[in-house]
């Protein structure tokens, strides 16, 4: 299965995300909804994406957007999903039952971003000090110590 | 009279901590040489039996990914140098192709062979530094030195590139920071050509030693399920058979026009992980061999993209690009808002998916085994920690 039949399966699956549904830098790109995310997970492995190379997310002020990369080494496509929580509640399930590799990634999710996952056996801070306080690669992060450079540099 | 000693600042005795089962918990490192850098293991120890090892990182945590959105696009680079600081040109070369395809810029021809070259001889001396190890771990210290002086010949090589020894800073947006200087090319095939032979005796008077081979064979076995699963990569996966290396499976920059193997294990133990690694080392002399042949075809100094600005502001949108570096998929995830620093980067870290494994495979093993398990994951914790 190369990509287009991909988007063709994908297309007959969810009518509704065809639209949504992209290649980019060769990648699929598909955005779901954050309540959707554990079943299209779900379906994407299932469909042959037995990888999961990284979970990561992005502040963008109002909400915070989340990136799965998943990978096929069947179909040698890789495919990214996104999905956006809203700052005010920021959770999403966890996709630890489907790929173990996630739980280290989510773990690092939250401790900078403090983004919950729920049923993740083990939420706990990974790379800061469990008595660290804020999340520091929020954008409205603030410390003390950091200065920002002038623009013309 | 001397002063009655403070008693607060007196060396408390240690008193071992047992929990409820009877397992004495273990606290190794964060500064142990046996963690192979900053990273604490948490063992519970039932007798000699290690009963759970959990990982403990961060210690080495600089927020590179952080201090990146406060910097010019090429100031990054010299931070990606700090990630791997192992294989440097690994992240700077994965940093720079992000860059590149979320500003389009095209690479000249020669530029993408002198990285191939780089990263190649990049990849040998970070093995020996996997390899040396690994006897070291098992007390076989002499191969420490014979992989040490193959790597030193490498660092040789990159100190008359580009006058650095482990922070290159070479390999930039657009391009790689200078030509090779003269005679360097001949340096390089002298090195290749006595490295193959140099690593046929290292697998033989290490990879047959029959101390070395009861410390390593049938430990910390990893199957091929559990390495696709947790998202092992590099030599971890392919010393448990998974036969998966992007520069074959996904192949970039230049490396579809080299004729190479990927070498797999097959019994995903320590063994296996530091053999793989072995063999992959004399693949790269190969690369290396045919991509110096390539470069005569292209014109000396044509090493950066044309009309290359110089303050970078790629329009807003995010770009992954992932290479192959000597511990597995080195990705990195940039996010641009249009201004000329990046909005967000993500480093998606080989070693840090790899360390994860560790629980996994140490569990059953003894305490001794365990430094084995953790350096056959080959763990860099600049990487890891970022």
């Amino acid at each position: 299965m190369n990509l287009n039949e991909l988007r063709e399966h994908l297309c007959a699956t969810y009518p509704d995300l065809c639209p949504l549904f992209s290649v980019e830098f060769g990648d699929g790109v598909m955005q779901v909804a954050s309540s959707g995310l554990h079943s299209a997970a779900a379906d994407m492995k299932a469909l042959g994406f037995d990888m999961l190379g990284m979970v990561t997310a992005v502040d963008f002020g109002e909400d915070f957007e989340l990136i799965y990369r998943l990978r096929s080494r069947e179909m040698r496509v890789g495919m990214i999903v996104r999905t956006r929580v809203p700052r005010g509640n920021p959770s999403v399930a966890s996709v630890t039952d489907l790929w173990p590799a996630a739980n280290w990634h989510e773990r690092e999710v939250y401790d900078l971003f403090g983004i919950t996952f729920e049923g993740h056996p083990d939420l706990r801070r990974i790379l800061l000090p469990d008595d660290w306080v804020g999340h520091p690669l929020r954008k409205d992060y603030e410390d003390p110590g950091v200065i920002r450079r002038p623009d013309y540099l | 009279m001397t002063e009655p000693r403070d008693t607060a600042v007196a060396p408390e005795t240690p008193v071992p901590v047992v929990d409820d089962n009877g397992h004495l918990i273990v606290n190794i490192g964060p500064s142990h040489p046996s963690t192979h850098g900053v990273c604490r293991v948490l063992v519970e120890l039932d007798g000699e039996i290690v009963v759970k090892a959990e990982p403990i990182i961060g210690h080495l945590h600089r927020g590179i990914e952080k201090m990146a959105e406060n910097r010019t696009y090429l100031q990054v680079v010299p931070l990606t140098d700090r990630l791997d600081y192992v294989g440097s040109m690994y992240a700077n070369w994965a940093y720079c192709r992000a860059v590149e395809r979320l500003a389009g810029i095209r690479v000249p021809e020669r530029a993408e062979y002198i990285r191939v070259i780089v990263c190649e001889l990049q990849r040998i001396a970070s093995h020996m530094m996997a390899i040396g190890p690994a006897g070291a771990d098992t007390g076989a210290t002499s191969a420490f030195m014979y992989t040490f002086w193959q790597r030193e010949m490498v660092v040789d090589l990159f100190e008359a590139l580009c006058g650095a020894r482990l922070t290159y800073n070479y390999v930039r947006p657009g391009g790689v920071a200078s030509d090779l200087p003269d005679g360097w090319i001949e340096r390089c095939r002298a090195f290749i050509a006595q490295h193959p032979a140099a690593m046929l005796e290292i697998d033989r008077f290490l990879f047959g030693n029959v101390i070395f081979r009861a410390r390593t064979k049938g430990i910390g076995v990893l199957d091929a399920a559990d390495a696709v699963a947790w998202g092992a990569t590099g030599p971890v996966a392919r010393g448990s058979g998974m036969s998966w290396d992007l520069r074959r499976d996904d192949p970039y920059s230049v490396y579809p026009r080299f004729d190479f193997d990927v070498p797999v294990g097959s019994r995903g133990d320590a063994y296996d992980r530091a053999r793989v690694r072995v063999y992959e080392a004399v693949e790269s002399c190969r690369i290396i061999g045919q991509a110096l042949d390539g470069l005569a075809e292209f014109k000396p100094g044509d090493i950066m993209a044309e009309a290359m600005p110089r303050l970078l502001a790629p329009p807003p949108g995010d770009a992954y690009d992932h290479i192959e570096s000597a511990r597995g998929s080195l990705g990195v995830y940039l996010v641009s808002d249009g201004s000329v620093r990046p909005y967000r980067m993500k480093v998606r870290s080989p070693a840090f998916c790899n360390l994860a494994l560790l629980p996994l495979l140490a569990e059953g093993h003894t305490l001794s085994d365990l430094v084995v398990i953790l350096g056959s994951l080959d763990p860099v914790f600049g990487e890891v920690d970022r």
